[in-house]
């Protein structure tokens, strides 16, 4: 079912009045066409089914890279030449006043990146020596440099990134998202994880679907194995038999609908279906095999073996089957120690494939439509680690006053750089982004107004923004 | 017009959002008012403390009805009367297998057995079903099943949550609560002895077990966090999370500012916050039978290889005259001697310093010991500084000896602190000695640093060595992360001998300053005016001053002590020696509970400006809402104040929450739909009268759950068939009128179990440590952060209850997960339930499904009767109690004889499909196989995994 934009109306009301969804419509083929019209009226919407946004959306998907650790913006994205000149001396003590700093002594030095930054592009981007790819698609990039946060350990703000509270028990981004939106893809699931550096500090908070339903948690696709859990069948079950054991399941519960007229029943039988439709479309989204060797190439996969390329791979042929919301989860980039060597080592698996995607996205014309984000959950201290009981030399500690993130596509005005820090990077001093400014932004791309997209839970209209977050007019087209 | 009306309020509330208020608000008060529509909910907002909840609950009358035949029970006419008004007839009674199975699943959450069945169906008396429910209130399962209520509520897991998420061992208090339920303690006392139990005059072990209920909070043990900020926030947790329980109310909108609709201040929210401050966080000893017993076994053969060293002490000489008996104890004697005399000779005389003044600089407790040691407990801050002040008295130091010293409040007895990268271990990383030696009068204190030099330890880590614990170096330190439960020491020796005058005191600062909290557990500091160069002592210092004695000032008890270590070191006893501390190895720990202990001192409690931790302001007192009833008088206002004031009967809002808790178990939905919030933007319920008769009715049964549940159950409006409504329009499809019994999905956890005791694979003990089932994300290393850690069990553990599968809350059991197990993250007080491809995935394709399929088809043929007919009624039983009708049994033979064909041409493996070692050979192994595919359908149906 379509519904014409209807930017006046809320969006409550297109979730109770518009929402009988693709779901609705295969049934028909399923049941007797009265019966299924009866369970179509009396049951809740279709929780998948696709929605209208608030107004003309920008973007209709996401793909958002998550560099879990914190990569450190002074040596990737935020060149900082007076930071050379200050090298090796104390911070300025007013810098830290009221700061509290676990890993680092109050008289820490400066330490400047001793990488070779470069303008690239006509839109003359600075970027480090470490990442030349993303050097390429220098005019697709529009980087933010003034992001900040609010939390400090890791686990707590990957989940802050990710839902938008310090809390625990909201629901993430892309639960929000397709709370909002539904899905255009009713064989794959609407919102997919990927991780391609073992599980995350923030654990499965970080993808799950707080106080919304739980249609919304985000669904691992995994690299190892069979890709969606449960979606092979068990020893010994050939497509036929698995297929007879549906029918006579739905058999059952379509009697048993008859008899009950419960319509929760309708959404079981098809859900079975819709199960079916997805162990088969399942190993066709991971068969790489109609690739070609130039997609291999620009990505960067050399090998069967799990990596963030194929992840970047797979992205690509999960925005082209319409999945709304796509997270790439990569840790790696919590450099305590020699961050310079850390980032020569994370940098290559990472640079590559992100601009591969850009790129694939934009040949393919999709880019226009999906919004890529890529950042981590904070940057990095300008003053040096040195811990000789933890063996750390040359490292960075966690700092969330600053740091730099990338978007391209979906409605992001391509080939700019945002946002200031001050001269050693520790503050921003030109168009901070606080990470709800950043969700309000994505929502905003996506055609959803942060303040009206709400779910009603212990007393009060909950939003991903909790109470703030304003849109960056800049980043927009 | 009412729909309409209905509709726009419903939807300017809404527009209102919760951000904003104001002249909006005020005019849709007004035009509510005018319309004269729900007049108690635009009551609500002009008089808040009129709040329907807010007052107390009054037993209401049972109200008249038309129809006087059909009411089972007191409760019914509150249901009917509703339904009269609105010209509805209740449901005809579901017939009695639909009734056993709806009440066996909601009382123990498992199927009936063919047993029960049979039972049931047999008895044709009057009062079967009460037979029945005393029964099933009886069975030990129906505090497992209610235990999952809880436990949703009260968070429980079994991990820390954040980053690695270790695992943590708390599955006492969920026994606990199992226990409590089956006993029906009643549910004022399971609130006390849960908030409070430890603070009750002489505290049981259960009652402090059952504090474990503020403990679900999530733990952070990433380097380098601020512990207290942690804290706080566990306890700002505990606020909402109490409140959300028992009272119905979003507490936590307080936090921040005042809230915005229900009259609590944001001074109150931290009024409440202090009554739970005052904790600290102890790990206690659960003396469970079995380890007790293991324990007491092995104690008894080391005492008796202890016993046995003074008999077989080799002798030097070979057989002689004399008594063998006597001869060796003189033996014994002579080399005793000599031991003590080679022994005192090269050691240290060693005078312990008495601690007069000591603190914690990030708050831990300190308290000094008799030995003159001093423990830490209490706070445990990632970074800390004890400051210690020692009275000397010596005349001469030349060398110290630190002693990091076991105790039983420690981590694994100590003697560090360490909860991460070594449990009780510890890192100190500077030991500071300043000597403050009196002036002359009018003079202060002078202070002088003292130098340290030769540290030698008796263990250390490979490489954060002794020495760096002197090396000035505050991120260098001297740790001890393994050999836990021992004593450890160093000594130091001083570059200078200090000359001493009485009054000079020894200022010391113990600094611990690692990556994650390592502090020291209990420790001592002696001194020696020795000025022979100082070693390290080889004996524990209770055992070294003794050596330093004179025998003739031993008494007859010091001589046996000294004698029988001598006896435990000695040479010629090496192998018996070893023997023992290998059966000391052996020793099983006792297995560890988390609870919570009241301060002695309490810990002064902030307003936070913004509910920030970082902005405390004014100190406030502990009190409560001045919304609701005063604190128990003549009490001091503390938590056990707060326990009794939550189940006072003048609480008007605890048994309305509890009964509507307990409601929405039954029938899928509140009578309050909002079972989070009683407050004013809650949902108003739908029977009134009925939840304040069954508030007023739980206190009446002194608090008893079983006999409400029982009221609950023995209704007419319980009994009802739960087909939808006529074929006509659809009337009420979220049944909030209740013209139809309940028709909901079962939890997940009891989709696991239902497809367990249908196949017989059930393991049906009760309590114990949580377990590790199959998981279809295992082995795919990108899970969990610190890896899964779930090691499969292969023994019948792995066939236990979905209650007791190991909650890991990073990375939940994905079946689980995909049936709405909340992540225990939050308390949560209702679950979602959701109807997705994802489920039908799990229910087709998980390793559960398929055992249980194989077992069902086993226990088919092997129980069930010889004809395929009977067969397939026998595996139905089993999964839907009920029989199936004639055209379900041709369906299903059908497919089977389908199956089996495929089978029998080879088109299908019967091997994968039976599955495992044990799978028959030939036609047995190809009926098994068919028999699985039939079995794995009816685990499927949408009957087999719903109470109907």
């Amino acid at each position: 079912m379509t519904s014409p934009l209807c930017p006046l109306t809320t969006r409550r009301f297109f979730f109770e009045q518009c929402g009988v969804g693709l779901g609705k419509v295969a049934l028909t083929s399923l049941l007797g066409a009265d019966l299924c019209q009866r369970a179509a009226a009396e049951e809740q919407t279709d929780p998948m089914a696709p929605r209208m946004p608030h107004f003309r959306p920008k973007a209709k998907q996401v793909i958002f890279l998550f560099m879990a650790g914190g990569p450190s913006h002074l040596d990737l994205f935020d060149y900082k030449p007076t930071l050379r000149k200050h090298d090796g001396q104390p911070v300025p003590p007013e810098v830290l006043a009221g700061k509290d700093l676990p890993f680092i002594e109050r008289d820490a030095a400066l330490m400047s990146s001793p990488l070779k930054f470069a303008r690239h592009g006509d839109s003359g981007a600075e970027l480090s020596e470490l990442l030349p790819h993303l050097a390429g698609i220098a005019d697709d990039l529009t980087i933010v440099r003034s992001l900040h946060t609010s939390a400090f350990n890791h686990a707590p703000a990957q989940i802050f990134m990710q839902t938008g509270h310090l809390q625990l028990g909201k629901p993430s981004l892309g639960a929000w998202v397709t709370y909002g939106l539904g899905s255009e893809n009713q064989d794959l699931p609407a919102f997919v994880v990927m991780n391609s550096a073992g599980g995350i500090s923030g654990g499965a908070a970080c993808y799950g679907s707080g106080f919304l339903p739980s249609d919304y948690q985000g669904v691992s696709l995994h690299s190892q194995g069979n890709p969606i859990l449960y979606t092979q069948n068990p020893p010994g079950y050939d497509v036929k038999l698995q297929r007879r054991s549906i029918d006579l399941v739905n058999r059952f519960n379509r009697r048993q609908l008859e008899r009950v007229n419960d319509p929760q029943i309708a959404s079981r039988i098809n859900a079975y279906e819709l199960a079916f439709r997805l162990q088969v479309s399942a190993p066709d989204l991971v068969n790489l095999d109609q690739e070609s060797p130039s997609t291999f190439e620009m990505y960067g996969i050399d090998s069967e073996k799990p990596s963030f390329a194929r992840n970047c791979l797979l992205a690509r042929r999960l925005v082209e089957r319409g999945v709304r919301f796509i997270c790439l989860f990569h840790k790696g980039w919590d450099h305590h120690a020699d961050v310079v060597g850390g980032l020569r080592g994370i940098c290559p698996a990472v640079d590559r494939p992100s601009a591969a995607l850009v790129r694939d996205l934009k040949q393919r014309g999709l880019l226009d439509e999906t919004l890529v984000v890529w950042g981590g959950e904070f940057g990095r201290t300008p003053m040096v680690e040195n811990n000789p009981a933890l063996n750390r030399k040359l490292g960075r500690d966690h700092h969330p006053d600053a740091f730099s993130m990338w978007m391209a596509g979906g409605g992001i005005q391509p080939g700019q750089t945002i946002g200031q820090t001050d001269e050693m990077g520790y503050y921003t001093v030109e168009d901070p982004v606080h990470v709800h400014d950043l969700h309000a932004t994505m929502l905003h791309l996506l055609g959803m107004d942060h303040e009206r997209l709400t779910f009603k839970y212990q007393g009060l209209d909950s939003r991903l923004t909790n109470v703030s977050g304003n849109v960056v007019e800049k980043l927009l087209i | 017009m009412k729909k309409f009306l209905c509709r726009f309020r419903k939807s300017c509330a809404n527009g209102l959002g919760s951000y904003c208020s104001g002249s909006t608000g005020r005019t849709l008060v007004v035009i509510l008012i005018f319309c004269g529509f729900y007049s108690s909910a635009a009551n609500n907002a002009v008089s808040q403390q009129d709040h329907w909840a807010f007052r107390p609950p009054v037993r209401p009358s049972v109200p008249a009805v038309k129809d006087r035949l059909w009411s089972r029970h007191p409760l019914d006419p509150f249901i009917l009367a509703r339904l009269e008004e609105k010209g509805r007839q209740p449901a005809r009674e579901a017939d009695r297998l639909t009734l056993l199975r709806r009440l066996t699943l909601d009382l123990t959450g498992l199927p009936p057995s063919l047993q029960a069945i049979t039972t049931w169906t047999q008895d044709r008396s009057p009062n079967a079903y009460q037979k029945l429910l005393d029964r099933l209130l009886a069975s030990p399962h129906y505090g497992e099943r209610w235990a999952l209520w809880w436990l949703d509520a009260v968070r429980y897991a079994d991990s820390n949550g954040y980053e690695s998420d270790r695992a943590r061992s708390i599955w006492a208090y969920r026994d606990w609560v199992i226990d409590s339920l089956n006993s029906d303690m009643p549910f004022d006392q399971f609130t006390v002895e849960q908030v409070a139990g430890d603070m009750l005059p002489h505290a049981s072990i259960g009652q402090r077990i059952a504090t474990g209920f503020h403990r679900h909070t999530y733990i952070n043990e990433e380097g380098g966090h601020d512990w207290e900020q942690f804290r706080w926030e566990s306890i700002v947790d505990r606020v909402n999370t109490t409140a959300t329980i028992f009272l119905g109310l979003t507490f936590a909108c307080a936090q921040c500012h005042d809230h915005k609709y229900d009259p609590i201040s944001q001074r109150e929210y931290w009024q409440f916050f202090a009554l739970l401050n005052n904790v600290d966080e102890p790990f206690l000893d659960v003396p469970t039978p079995e380890i007790l017993h293991q324990r007491g076994e092995l104690q008894a053969a080391i005492a008796r290889l202890e016993a046995s060293r003074e008999k077989i002490f080799p002798l030097q000489n070979g057989p002689s005259e004399q008594n063998e008996k006597d001869l060796r104890s003189q033996q014994i004697e002579r080399k005793f001697a000599a031991w003590h005399q080679r022994e005192s000779a090269t050691a240290n005389r060693w005078s312990t310093l008495e601690p007069v003044r000591f603190v914690s600089q990030m708050n831990a407790t300190l308290s000094a010991l008799e030995d003159h040691s001093i423990l830490a407990t209490g706070d445990r801050p990632e970074i800390d500084e004890y400051r210690v002040v020692y009275k000397t008295g010596n005349k001469k130091i030349t060398g110290f000896l630190m002693e990091a010293l076991p105790h039983p409040a420690l981590p694994r007895g100590g003697p560090g602190r360490g909860s991460f990268m070594g449990d009780g271990g510890f890192a100190l990383s500077e030991l500071v000695v300043d000597l403050a030696t009196q002036k002359n009068a009018g003079g202060g204190a002078a202070v002088r640093r003292v130098g340290l030099k030769h540290p030698v330890a008796t263990h250390q880590h490979k490489s954060r060595t002794v020495e760096l614990a002197i090396d000035g170096n505050r991120l260098t330190h001297w740790q001890v992360n393994d050999r836990i439960g021992q004593a450890h020491w160093a000594v130091f020796t001083s570059k200078q001998p200090l000359l001493l005058q009485d009054e000079d005191q020894l200022q010391v600062i113990y600094l611990m300053n690692f990556i994650h909290q390592q502090s020291l557990g209990r420790f001592r500091l002696s001194v020696t005016d020795d000025d022979k160069p100082l070693a390290l002592p080889v004996h524990p210092r209770e055992i070294l001053d003794l050596l330093m004695t004179a025998p003739a000032d031993w008494s007859t008890g010091e001589r046996q002590r000294l004698r029988r270590y001598f006896l435990s070191v000695t040479a010629e006893l090496a192998e018996c020696n070893q023997n023992i501390r290998e059966l000391h190895a052996q020793m099983p720990p006792l297995p560890t509970t988390m609870v919570v202990a009241e301060r002695k001192q309490a810990r002064p409690t902030h307003f936070h400006h913004r509910g920030e931790f970082s902005q405390p302001s004014e100190l406030v007192k502990g009190q409560v809402p001045f919304l609701l009833h005063p604190l128990p008088k003549g009490e001091p206002p503390n938590r056990l104040a707060l326990a009794r004031w939550l189940v006072s009967p003048q609480n008007p809002l605890v048994g309305r929450v509890i009964m509507n808790q307990s409601w929405l178990q039954f029938f899928g939905r509140g009578i309050v739909t909002t079972t989070e919030d009683f407050g004013s933007q809650g949902d108003l319920p739908t029977h009134p009268l009925l939840l304040d008769w069954l508030a007023t009715e739980f206190i009446r049964n002194a608090w008893s759950l079983k006999t409400m549940h029982r009221s609950l159950v023995s209704s007419a409006v319980y009994r009802q068939s739960s087909v939808f409504g006529s074929k006509d329009t659809p009337w009420d499809p979220k049944n909030q009128w209740l013209a139809r019994g309940p028709r909901v999905r079962v939890d997940a956890e009891t989709v696991r179990d239902i497809a367990l005791q249908a196949s017989g694979l059930l393991n049906s003990q009760i309590g114990g440590p949580s377990f590790f089932p199959p998981r279809a994300d295992l082995n795919k290393g990108d899970v969990a952060f610190a890896g899964l850690q779930w090691k499969v069990d292969q023994d019948g553990n792995r066939y236990r209850r979905g209650l007791y599968i190991f909650r890991k809350r990073s990375a939940p059991h994905p079946a689980l997960a995909t049936f709405d197990a909340p992540p225990r993250n939050i308390c949560q007080v209702k679950r979602r339930r959701s109807n997705t491809p994802l489920q039908a995935l799990v229910l087709l394709n998980d390793e559960c499904t398929t055992e249980a399929a194989r077992t069902l088809a086993g226990r088919v043929l092997r129980e069930g009767p010889p004809d395929d007919d009977g067969r397939i009624r026998y595996a139905f039983r089993h999964c839907l109690t009920r029989t199936p009708d004639e055209a379900e049994i041709a369906d299903l033979l059908l497919f089977l004889r389908e199956q089996a064909g495929r089978l029998q041409t080879d088109n299908l493996d019967a091997l994968a499909i039976a599955g495992g070692e044990n799978a028959p050979q030939g036609d047995t192994l190809h009926q098994l196989a068919a028999w699985t595919t039939v079995a794995r359908v009816l685990l499927n149906l949408d009957e087999t995994i719903t109470k109907q």
